[in-house]
């Protein structure tokens, strides 16, 4: 089954470079499943400072500094995974480092 | 329809006995829980008719599941319109003769699927609670609705959402393997268990369908200590339902009263039960791996063996209190040890712990914290500041049964 691994991470004002990330021995672990071929693709996304949120209203187009709604948390990722079921899902989702320090996992079947 | 041939009461019988397995068995060949469900229901309808023309079959379990999967095939064979459905039918009709050469070897894997499958942690605690009733235990949508209280759309609404996600979110139809067993054994047990204490917290007569719930509890640990005999706390779980409701009778009054364990009426309670709880508990501690139900069946074995109040052991119960602390560091274990203590070592050494629970304030706007200590201020002879306590509980208190009992105890304390 198709799933999308959605990473929240606390709002800290870190940021690091994915190449800092790669290097980082807390993601092997995950790294190894990105070898494995379980995990088909995926995105680090920058932080919210960084994004613009777009709106059509009245074939208007309203633009809004920051993401969708100011929260403690921030979508910080995402990954698509092939596994065979639920319970892989969440093993390979607790193998991310996002999964643990305050962050959350959030394991979405995709709609196939 | 008469019941004098003695075959609704057979059908009856098998269903209690055989619902579970039959759902178990055709969710797994199938893959469809809906099926599944239809088809068990259609063929304890046809057992009936059957069964009163051609006697009752040797082997009712596998009779029923071979129609309800018969049937299953009909249906899939009908709607067979795509090839996916087509080869679904195909994998139907290879598994068909399996049950005739009377091997039994994948039905109680069936229902120890079943069980985990619906006690998934995916699934949210009220759907894990009522898809157990309704697979496997064989509660109708409108039952289990009453026992909960919620409207009967609500609960149908419910099951429908669970079955979905199980679907939906690929949440595997398995017992799980080795390594996540232990942290889903004990969320099985934990849905039993909670089951168990939606029925014993029931107390008046309006509320006898939901003290059915205590008898389906036992039930299901009844099935799930045989699935998992090398389960300790599987067996323990049992032992400390069967325990906890030995007493069921009495701990109310005829007019719906609280009754405390010191005032029960020990003759009432059911030696059968205290000894299988007992007998039970034994075997599970032989095993030697100790968990949390079976100290918790241990504390309930003090009681229930005690011939009267004044000969419980409170300082066996204080010491598997501290035990349970270690499985379960909770502060309302803690709080309990307190009363244990209390009643062991004096109110004093019991008030010492309560007040420690108090400057630590995680049980702040609990109840049972200043109840307690009125408790043990009363045990005391302090009875102006037992009054005071009581008077704090009461303003805490949800329960209507509690809160009169808190209201006596205050009456008490203040006429003294």
């Amino acid at each position: 089954m198709k799933y999308a691994l959605l990473f929240s991470s606390p709002v800290r004002g870190e940021e690091r470079s994915p190449a800092e990330h790669a290097e980082d021995p807390r993601f092997a672990a995950y790294f190894a499943e990105v070898r494995a071929g379980r995990v088909t693709g995926g995105a680090r996304l920058r932080p919210p400072a960084d994004a613009t949120t777009v709106r059509v209203r009245d074939d208007e187009i309203l633009l809004s500094d920051g993401p969708f709604a100011e929260t403690k948390e921030y979508l910080a990722g995402i990954a698509f995974i092939d596994v065979a079921d639920l319970d892989e899902a969440v093993a390979l989702a607790a193998k991310h480092p996002a999964a643990a320090d305050g962050g959350a996992v959030e394991v979405r079947p995709v709609w196939e | 329809m008469s019941s004098t041939d003695g075959i609704e009461e057979a059908v009856a019988a098998a269903f209690r006995e055989e619902w579970g397995q039959v759902v178990a068995t055709l969710i797994r060949v199938t893959g469809d829980w809906d099926l599944a469900e239809e088809c068990a229901q259609d063929a304890f309808a046809q057992a009936l008719d059957r069964w009163r023309r051609d006697g009752i079959p040797r082997r009712p379990g596998a009779w029923l599941t071979t129609t309800a999967r018969n049937r299953a095939l009909d249906v899939l064979r009908r709607e067979a319109v795509g090839a996916a459905k087509l080869r679904e039918a195909a994998v139907l009709a290879r598994d068909e003769t399996s049950y005739d050469d009377g091997d039994d070897s994948g039905v109680q894997d069936d229902r120890l699927r079943l069980i985990f499958t619906c006690c998934h942690p995916a699934l949210p605690i009220e759907a894990r609670v009522a898809l157990t009733l309704r697979t496997l235990a064989g509660l109708t949508t409108a039952e289990i609705a009453r026992a909960f209280l919620v409207p009967e759309a609500t609960m149908a609404q419910r099951l429908v959402r669970a079955k979905r996600k199980i679907r939906n979110a690929g949440i595997p139809y398995r017992v799980p393997p080795a390594h996540l067993l232990p942290e889903r054994t004990t969320g099985v047990l934990g849905v039993l268990y909670l089951l168990f204490n939606e029925g014993y917290a029931a107390s008046s007569g309006a509320d006898l369908v939901r003290r059915d719930l205590c008898a389906e509890a036992v039930r299901l640990a009844r099935l799930l200590a045989r699935l998992m005999p090398d389960e300790p706390e599987a067996l323990g779980l049992l032992a400390l339902l069967l325990l906890h409701d030995a007493r069921r009778h009495t701990r109310v009054d005829a007019s719906g009263e609280l009754v405390t364990l010191e005032d029960q009426d020990r003759t009432a309670w059911d030696r059968a039960e205290i000894e299988e709880g007992t007998a039970l508990l034994e075997t599970a501690l032989r095993r030697g791996r100790p968990g949390a139900y079976q100290i918790q069946a241990a504390i309930a074995a003090c009681h229930a063996t005690a011939a009267t109040a004044e000969d419980t052991d409170w300082a066996d119960i204080a010491g598997l209190y501290g035990e349970l602390v270690r499985f379960v560091p909770s502060t309302v274990v803690r709080l309990n040890r307190a009363v244990a203590v209390g009643m062991s070592e004096g109110p004093d050494a019991g008030l010492a712990l309560v007040a420690e629970l108090e400057r630590e304030g995680d049980l702040a706007g609990y109840h049972l914290l200043p109840a307690t200590r009125a408790d043990l201020l009363r045990r005391s002879g302090r009875r102006t500041e037992a009054a005071e306590a009581y008077a704090e509980a009461l303003q805490l208190v949800e329960n209507d049964a509690e809160r009169r009992f808190l209201q006596k105890r205050l009456a008490e304390c203040r006429s003294a």
